[in-house]
């Protein structure tokens, strides 16, 4: 039993969610509380089985899991002339780091929404989609093949498309589920191209079988400008975040956490096809450099656009915008300097670690930030800054887990977002110190942002009109307590978390030939 | 020359896809824009699996013969289903804003912008 459950540990940790998205809504025929009781199994479970896949990448390397062959292991069968030629999943360590991230924000996103939605009327699909949502990131992350990511990206963009748009609010949050529908959409049919080109030229659709042929001809420039496109408007850099802020404000709060990590998915995405199906073929000076523009672009244009907000969730979803421009730089400098083992192993490394290390912090503490926003709407009922005040009074946790999120966003120490940026900052500057510079300086209009945000929600005397509010239920609390001690432990013991977890997964990232001999063997 | 035909419809109809999605102001209109975006790789997925002479890969009764890779088709296959639920998805977004807004003008859908 317990054998089984290991050896096919990637295949449940997709199959699980999906399962439990269907049949949700059958449970939920029963009752409300059977349909929160398995969500809540399900999520469990999911967690369960991602925290041990991902114990099983870190302790044992790369796991290959092939579907329908003699061997879950056997990724090449003997008959096939050396050509995966079945569906495989591949985790290596990068992919383990995103699906604990996942599992973890899931696992608390789900917790908290629980009680937050549970005043929604028709919840009989909101759950389904939750789930789905989940099991297409895990599905994203986990996947060897580049037409399943394909498939796991479209799942993705339409659970989210159809939560974003859950509320409808007067038809407000269904333009803004709309217009992430059609930017996902024209970016999922880009990269469909992409890989009908590459498909074309080398006849495989294995991410490692493509990387170990491909050419770098003008037509696979063609792919990956196609591919770069559709992933970067998917995960929100400018000049494609305009959805960014819709999507992110009309978004149910618990989604809206989620959707960061869906974004920060793409993200994986986009790094995994740049460094392992590209690699060393691309030009990587000129393709490393592009990428620090749209992150240098994301950064300083997502800050500025917050300043003036004075929606709380569209001021954070700017945020949002402007951090994953960190996570840009980070890996777009280990990029600019791959092909040069000597400046690589000086700061190009200690760039990807700051910036994969900054994926798994921005994904919890804008999260955390995201449910505390939630929290606050969900008692006060306005999302409108000016018309709050003085809630310190009645909501002493969440003002609590509030100043945490945004300590850590704007990088004080000791929270996790000053671990990573302080990564990002000292290599980048070895690598060009104007870049560092632009990067404090957002990180310093990120922290007057937030004293803003602290100020006009929780400071002053308490308003007659909030009388009646309270704090949060216990439920949402506890979502929030999850990923506040998150941040701390991360924050304050970065070294162990870089040692063990983002240094293996940034070297992953950085040894395409490794990934190779995984799933082809040998050579 | 012939051959290569197809080649020059996929590229034709996905300019006239990007181009119905830019330049149209009705919401309807950009849908159809999109979906025809999205025929225009169908056909260059089924355009890559053609070969000359060859045959279904099935392989009772098969003739003989070469038979064509059906890798590209269920890519195709795929992307149709896919396809089907993002239109329809949009298409009920659509119904509902202009329920809403009571207009389907992109110029006027605009409650979100500040």
């Amino acid at each position: 039993m317990i054998a089984a459950i290991i050896a096919n540990a990637p295949a449940l940790l997709i199959g699980i969610p999906l399962l439990g998205a269907f049949f949700s809504p059958l449970i939920g025929r029963i009752s409300r509380d059977a349909r929160a009781l398995w969500v809540l199994a399900i999520i469990t479970l999911t967690t369960l089985v991602g925290l041990l896949t991902a114990y099983l990448v870190y302790t044992g390397g790369t796991v290959i899991y092939v579907f329908g062959a003699a061997a879950t292991t056997l990724s090449i069968p003997a008959d096939s002339g050396g050509i995966p030629v079945r569906i495989l999943l591949t985790l290596d360590a990068l992919s383990a780091l995103m699906v604990i991230i996942t599992v973890t924000v899931g696992f608390s996103v789900i917790l908290y929404s629980l009680s937050s939605d549970s005043r929604r009327s028709s919840l009989e699909a909101y759950y389904t989609l939750f789930l789905l949502m989940i099991a297409s990131v895990l599905g994203m992350v986990g996947t060897g093949d580049i037409f399943n990511f394909f498939v796991f990206l479209e799942i993705s963009s339409l659970a989210a498309a159809g939560l974003v748009a859950y509320k409808v609010e007067k038809g407000r949050a269904v333009e803004a589920g709309l217009k992430y529908l059609m930017v996902s959409m024209i970016g999922g049919i880009f990269f469909l191209f992409a890989i009908a080109i590459l498909y074309g030229q080398y006849n495989a659709l294995n991410i490692a079988m493509l990387a170990r042929m491909i050419q770098w001809t003008p037509l696979d420039k063609l792919a990956l400008v196609l591919m770069i496109t559709a992933l970067a408007a998917k995960c929100g850099a400018v000049p494609m975040h305009f959805w960014t802020p819709d999507a992110y404000s009309m978004a149910p709060s618990a989604v809206t956490a989620m959707l960061v990590v869906v974004s920060q998915a793409s993200l994986y995405g986009l790094f995994r096809i740049c460094f392992t199906l590209y690699g060393l073929s691309l030009s990587y000076v000129v393709i490393g450099w592009v990428i620090i523009i749209l992150g240098l672009l994301s950064m300083v244009v997502g800050v500025t656009m917050a300043i003036p907000q004075k929606d709380i969730k569209r001021l954070m979803a700017y945020h949002a915008v402007s951090q994953t421009g960190y996570m840009l730089l980070g890996v777009g400098v280990g990029l600019a300097v791959l092909g040069d083992q000597a400046l690589l192993s000086s700061f190009g490394m200690t760039a990807m670690e700051g910036g994969i290390f900054h994926i798994m912090n921005h994904a919890i503490y804008k999260g955390l930030l995201f449910l505390t926003a939630g929290a606050i709407i969900y008692q006060v009922g306005t999302s409108d800054l000016n018309r709050m005040g003085g809630l310190g009074h009645r909501m002493k946790w969440t003002m609590i887990f509030f100043i945490i999120g945004a300590l850590a966003i704007a990088g004080i120490p000791p929270f996790n977002g000053f671990a990573s940026k302080f990564l990002i900052y000292e290599s980048v500057f070895a690598f060009n110190p104007v870049l560092s510079i632009i990067a404090m300086v957002v990180s310093i209009l990120t922290l007057a942002s937030f004293v803003k945000v602290f100020h006009s929600v929780f400071m002053g005397p308490p308003l007659p009109e909030f009388q009646h509010v309270k704090e949060a239920p216990h439920t949402m609390l506890i979502g929030m307590t999850i990923l506040a001690a998150l941040v701390i432990i991360s924050g304050i013991f970065p070294a162990f978390f870089v040692e063990h977890l983002i240094a293996p997964a940034a070297h992953a990232l950085a040894d395409q030939g490794a990934y190779l001999a995984a799933v082809l063997g040998g050579a | 020359m012939f051959l290569n035909l197809p080649f020059f419809v996929v590229v034709l109809l996905a300019l006239i896809g990007i181009a119905t999605i830019l330049l149209k102001r009705n919401l309807i209109k950009i849908i159809l824009g999109v979906t025809i975006l999205a025929s225009s790789v169908n056909l260059f997925l089924v355009t890559l699996g053609y070969r000359e002479g060859g045959i279904a890969p099935i392989y009772t009764l098969a003739p003989g013969g070469v038979m064509v890779m059906p890798t590209p088709h269920a890519l195709t296959l795929t992307n149709i289903v896919i396809g089907v639920a993002t239109t329809a998805l949009l298409l009920s977004f659509a119904i509902i804003i202009h329920r809403k807004y009571g207009t389907v003008n992109v110029d006027e859908i605009r409650e979100l912008r500040e």
